[in-house]
């Protein structure tokens, strides 16, 4: 067969909103803790409890909305998702269903050059439930409630994206936009941003959609490329083999990178949704939202346009400078507190700063290197105090302990010689201990002017300014 | 003393006519004499002598309110910390709850005396008092009466006098169904009146706590110590709360009463009717005005009720699944045989008929045509309401169809039980303030009279009430106990 097979793929993302209590109880959110310690009578479920809506979950469900330009709804609803789950200990997810928080957005994405805007269908408000844990308990299962009720973000998109590149590309631009505002921070290994998607196939140039399967807790962007991958090839198969693709709900198994099936249609729960009798609606204010918008932050797509403009940053360095807000602040406290130009700034930290964090796996906020410290650096290269070969010296003193650039130069000796008869009396020695090298030269080896600059730089052990070597050598050479 | 108001007692309590650990013992004898009423669930003598002394040291100090040391006990639907809290339920024999209501903390704060745990209905579903795992309460006044329900053991212990007054919940007309039957006085006030928080769920939008007692004046003392907002109830209302003795004693000249054409029919049983005539007529002498008000909606309350009350309780009790406490199964052999043997073999049959009719309501397919049905039609009861209050002060209605049936006789017929909350049932799910009080005797049981009141108008309900106590004693008759 010859069918071109067109994907089309929906995310539905859960972002665990950086509260510090939960959606509707005083319990604690930090994630870590002995099971059961953060679960208070509220968590678990005791008869009798009521919940109470952490306002700060609102506000950060709103920034969210803003952010992607989307309707807040002046009046939404918590429902209850009946089922019957044992972490789940109340029967019942308080959720939004008819009357989400907000309504629809977009977020554009950048896939290959080419700019795509994805629609985001609805965000709403949920309560997360708890862990089953299955090991360690002889043959039973162990619950613990901790988790239960933290604050959830579902942020639901359109069938939009026609690729597993795209659905990585939607995924990390919402990665970037949650931690950018502050209202997620976005671990995957915690679990505090996961993915579900919804895969389907259908013959290019179909309108309608192809049968769709929902692959269930994906929490990498690598494995949600290989999972829809994975799922895109398993329907195809099915389809060319004269099957139907039937409409389930699938588990991706890292460990063997295949989806299989978790539940049928059929075997698909009736979640019997209402509108919760414990809650009020939601009322958002045209004051609150006016003081959220007040407040937020610069987007991504602002601050990379600005990068470029103000401080004329190349396409790479402004991206990866707007790569996360730590990163955009770092690097804007880094100019200012040095005073340099922006370019030395950009090169040091998207260069050697860069690379020092990725090999000790850490993110910017955690660098050894505070800005004052690394600004202090790039002031005595751009002022020549040291030579940029000297500064990657002084960038290993500064990550391993917390002197500061000048103080190492100065403990270390490392400061640049520009005293042009310091450097004269040193080239004048090692030019008449290398005649054979200088007649070389002079007759047209050109190498050999390296190897002089070589023979200085070291004799100088790396502390002449290149410059100055460069002009008197040439000079004495000539 | 068991004879004497809340008033009265804290007056002798100050007066060191008898410390309140007398009074709390006297009341505690009481309570073991009249055990075979079965009351009450769980007693808890040695922690209610413990809060009479501390009571008496408060007292002595000067430092007291009108309920210190005032014995009372608790419906079996509010949370008592450290104290087994059942809702009449199997599934919650064992349960000891970990923490206080928020009724219970304020009361405790005023240092009334808890007796202990009150009989009511399972989960408070059902109008006799028959459905509790721990059996039926019988009525002081005829053993071989219900005490009507949900608050049959609160109704009960009140009539009896083993306590001096005490808490209920009302959903359908937990409160003034039993009141009535029972003969004395209780009022559910305005829906977020007094917080929910620690009141077993039935059906969160129309449960709502209330008091009991021998009159409205005790009635007013208990309610203004559980009424309130409470930041931990998002559905209480942040509305101050009147004084509600102050207005007690105003003159009724003038006041407006509104009678429902729709309940004052030819179908209503003649001594029903001669009683409440013979009410109405006192209210015509202390001055006020009878109106006929029409409220077109209410045939449609019953089965609105049992629809919206049975889907919230669908889903309020899914909680009690066999896993973080209650009853659980012996040897479940897998997680489906957890749930299904352990809510089996726990819940009573009323429990499950109305779990099964909301699961049933609330299911994809028949939601728009039951629940949101049954929304809309509330909404037009509650128009209804707002349209007669706009004309009237309060409305009067019977509280029941008749005085207090037999244990057994309507227990096989759901139906029949359910028609028994006709009068009662409208109210909820309007959320207004009602109550029940004691209007006269058929064939030596009593019945009450209702009165209805516009949103947080407590303290009228109470003044209208206790004007009529002031010149009736049906009040102050009290069964013999033999």
């Amino acid at each position: 067969m010859n069918t071109q097979w067109e994907v089309v793929i929906g995310l539905e993302i859960h972002a665990q909103l950086a509260t510090k209590t939960k959606i509707f109880s005083g319990a604690a959110t930090a994630y870590g803790a002995e099971p059961n310690t953060q679960a208070c009578v509220i968590s678990l479920g005791m008869p009798g409890v009521l919940p109470v809506l952490n306002e700060d979950a609102v506000r950060k469900a709103v920034i969210f909305g803003m952010a992607i330009k989307a309707e807040i709804a002046p009046y939404s609803v918590f429902a209850r998702k009946n089922y019957f789950y044992p972490d789940l200990p109340k029967g019942y997810q308080i959720s939004q269903f008819e009357l989400p928080i907000v309504g629809k957005g977009f977020l554009d994405i950048e896939v290959e050059g080419e700019t795509k805007r994805i629609g985001v269908t609805r965000a709403h408000l949920e309560e997360d439930a708890g862990k089953s844990l299955h090991e360690n308990f002889h043959g039973l299962t162990g619950i613990d409630l901790n988790r239960a009720g933290t604050p959830l973000l579902e942020i639901v998109s359109e069938p939009d994206m026609r690729s597993a590149k795209e659905a990585v590309a939607y995924m990390r631009k919402l990665h970037e936009l949650v931690r950018y505002l502050g209202i997620c921070d976005g671990n995957m290994q915690e679990g505090s941003f996961r993915c579900d998607a919804n895969v389907s196939v259908r013959p290019k140039g179909q309108v309608e959609f192809g049968t769709r399967a929902e692959i269930k807790n994906i929490n990498s962007f690598k494995f949600v490329e290989k999972a829809i991958n994975h799922e895109v090839e398993r329907q195809i198969d099915v389809i060319e083999n004269g099957g139907k693709v039937v409409q389930e709900t699938r588990l991706y198994d890292s460990d063997k990178d295949e989806t299989r099936s978790m539940r049928s249609k059929e075997e698909a729960n009736d979640y019997r949704y209402f509108p919760d009798p414990d809650l009020l609606p939601v009322f958002v204010s045209d004051e609150l939202k006016a003081e959220l918008k007040a407040a937020l932050p610069e987007l991504p797509e602002a601050k990379l346009l600005r990068f470029k403009t103000d401080y004329k940053l190349n396409d790479e360095s402004a991206t990866i400078l707007t790569s996360s807000r730590d990163m955009a602040d770092y690097f804007e406290n880094v100019v200012k507190i040095s005073g340099c130009e922006s370019a030395i700034c950009a090169n040091w930290i998207t260069g050697e700063l860069s690379a020092a964090l990725n090999r000790a796996d850490l993110e910017i906020s955690a660098s050894p290197i505070n800005e004052e410290r690394f600004a202090g650096l790039v002031a005595r290269i751009a002022d020549d105090t040291i030579s940029g070969k000297i500064g990657k010296q002084v960038f290993e003193f500064l990550w391993n302990s917390s002197e500061s650039a000048d103080e190492i130069i100065e403990k270390q000796g490392l400061k640049q010689i520009t005293d042009t008869g310091a450097i004269e009396a040193i080239i004048d020695t090692i030019l008449a201990a290398n005649e054979k090298q200088a007649e070389q030269y002079r007759g047209g080896n050109e190498k050999m002017f390296g190897f002089f600059v070589g023979q200085v730089m070291k004799a100088m052990q790396g502390k002449g300014n290149p410059a100055e070597i460069n002009k008197i050598l040439k000079a004495k050479l000539a | 003393m068991h004879n004497k108001t809340i008033s009265e007692l804290a007056q002798s309590l100050r007066a060191k006519e008898f410390s309140s650990v007398e009074l709390t013992q006297h009341f505690l004898n009481r309570v073991k004499q009249h055990a075979d009423l079965n009351a009450f669930i769980t007693v808890t003598e040695d922690l209610a002598l413990h809060a009479a002394q501390a009571a008496d040291a408060r007292i002595a100090s000067g430092n007291a309110e009108l309920l210190t040391g005032i014995p009372m006990a608790h419906k079996d639907i509010f949370c008592t910390q450290d104290v087994k809290t059942t809702c009449g339920s199997k599934m919650l024999d064992n349960f000891i709850a970990p923490y206080n209501a928020t009724i219970v903390e304020k009361l405790n704060a005023v240092g009334a005396v808890n007796l202990g745990k009150l009989n009511m209905d399972e989960f408070a579903m059902g109008s006799s008092n028959e459905t509790s795992f721990y059996g039926a309460v019988k009525n002081p006044w005829n053993k071989n009466a219900v005490s009507g329900g949900s608050s049959g053991g609160s109704a009960a212990a009140v009539a009896a006098q083993l306590a001096v007054c005490t808490t209920g919940s009302d959903t359908g007309g937990s409160i003034r169904q039993p009141a009535a039957f029972c003969g004395i006085t209780g009022i559910k006030p305005t829906y977020g009146r007094v917080s929910r928080y620690g009141m077993i769920a039935y059906a969160s939008s129309l449960d709502q706590g209330g008091s009991m007692a021998r009159s409205a004046e005790d009635c007013a003392i208990l309610l203004q110590a559980m009424a309130g907002f409470d930041a931990k109830d998002s559905t209480s209302v942040d509305a101050p709360v009147p004084d509600y003795c102050a207005d007690l004693n105003k003159p009724l000249a003038g006041l407006k009463i509104g009678l429902p054409k729709e309940f004052f029919t030819a179908d209503l049983n003649a001594d029903m009717a001669a009683t409440l005539e013979t009410a109405i007529n006192e209210y015509k002498k202390l001055g006020a005005e009878i109106k006929e008000v029409s409220m077109p909606n209410l045939k449609y309350a019953i089965p609105a009720y049992y629809v919206i009350a049975s889907a919230e309780c669908s889903s309020n009790l899914s909680r009690f699944d066999g896993v973080r406490f209650g009853y659980r199964c012996e040897n479940p052999a897998d997680l489906n045989d957890l749930y299904t043997r352990s809510r089996g073999e726990a819940f009573g049959k009323e429990v499950k008929r109305r779990i099964l009719m909301g699961t049933y309501a609330l299911s994809a397919g028949y939601y728009d045509a039951y629940y949101l049905k049954a929304q809309q039609v509330r909404r037009l009861i509650s128009e209804d309401f707002k349209n007669a209050l706009n004309d009237v002060d309060v409305i009067f209605s019977p509280v029941t169809p008749t005085p207090a049936f037999n244990i057994g006789e309507k227990l096989a017929n759901p139906i029949e039980m359910y028609l028994a909350d006709i009068y009662t049932i409208a109210i909820n799910l309007a959320g207004l303030p009602a109550m029940s009080i004691p209007a006269g005797l058929i064939n030596g049981l009593p019945v009450g009279l209702q009165v209805i009141g516009n949103y947080f108008d407590e303290a009228r309900l109470l003044n209208v009430a206790h004007a009529y106590q002031n010149v009736t004693d049906w009040h102050k008759q009290s069964p013999n106990l033999g």
